[in-house]
């Protein structure tokens, strides 16, 4: 997995490729939580991940709860089908802000 | 049958799911498939690494088996770790907002919607879980 980091006006964007698993998870998450302390307003791309397990949406829960604790978003970006799908049979398209 | 003996840890995962991917790939079965057939292997496995000897590496067993028809894969997990069935384990309530969520508990859940049929037993001290998804009709056309 790769986390790039792109400051925008206004909010941070990580860009994740790769595979979000068990051994994965923490770092997308330490990611999402130092982007947290850096901008109220996260979007994540999540465009070049096709495999996410549930370590991986632990970590997006973790972002959504930071997200609405600090009175701001974490936008999700780019979901690919299969990703997609994880989401829908977990619910977190309702748990989720999906663009 | 490929059988895999190994210690049930993080660092092992990558092992199992290299084997579980080279076998599907060698019969044709799609990528879509093959993910989420490998995501609920890494559920199982994960669960045992973590909680089945209570936090310490103990061995695990795992066993890759497709049959040709239909086209099944067959993959079986065996611990010696303390008695466990994942399978009584409530479903999540996937109706709550993220405030109203927990963290974690999906993982047996994404198992039972993602593959056909996963089963528990436990037989000679071992906790045997197995899962099955035919690929048959998700194998790509050459």
């Amino acid at each position: 997995m790769e986390i790039n980091e792109i400051k925008g006006e206004s909010n941070i964007q990580l860009s994740v490729s790769g595979q979000v698993d068990t051994v994965t998870a923490p770092e997308l998450q330490s990611n999402i939580l130092t982007a947290f302390q850096k901008s109220k307003d996260v979007v994540l791309d999540l465009s070049g991940v096709a495999y996410m397990s549930s370590a991986g949406l632990r970590a997006l829960l973790i972002g959504q709860k930071t997200a609405q604790s600090k009175g701001g978003s974490m936008k999700v970006t780019g979901v690919q089908e299969g990703v997609m799908k994880v989401f829908e049979m977990s619910g977190f398209v309702k748990v989720l802000t999906i663009e | 049958m490929k059988e895999l003996v190994l210690k049930a840890s993080d660092e092992t995962l990558y092992t199992v799911l290299d084997e579980i991917r080279n076998t599907l790939s060698e019969n044709g079965c799609d990528e879509d498939a093959a993910t989420q057939i490998a995501i609920s292997a890494e559920e199982v496995f994960v669960n045992i690494a973590h909680y089945a000897y209570g936090g310490e590496a103990g061995e695990a067993i795992v066993d890759i088996e497709l049959t040709t028809d239909p086209k099944i894969i067959r993959i079986t997990f065996k611990d010696r770790g303390i008695p466990y069935n994942p399978l009584e384990k409530e479903d999540p309530d996937t109706d709550l907002s993220a405030d109203e969520r927990a963290v974690g508990g999906l993982g047996i859940f994404m198992v039972k919607t993602m593959m056909d049929n996963v089963e528990y037993r436990y037989e000679d001290g071992q906790n045997i879980l197995t899962i099955e998804k035919n690929i048959e009709k998700i194998t790509e056309k050459p």
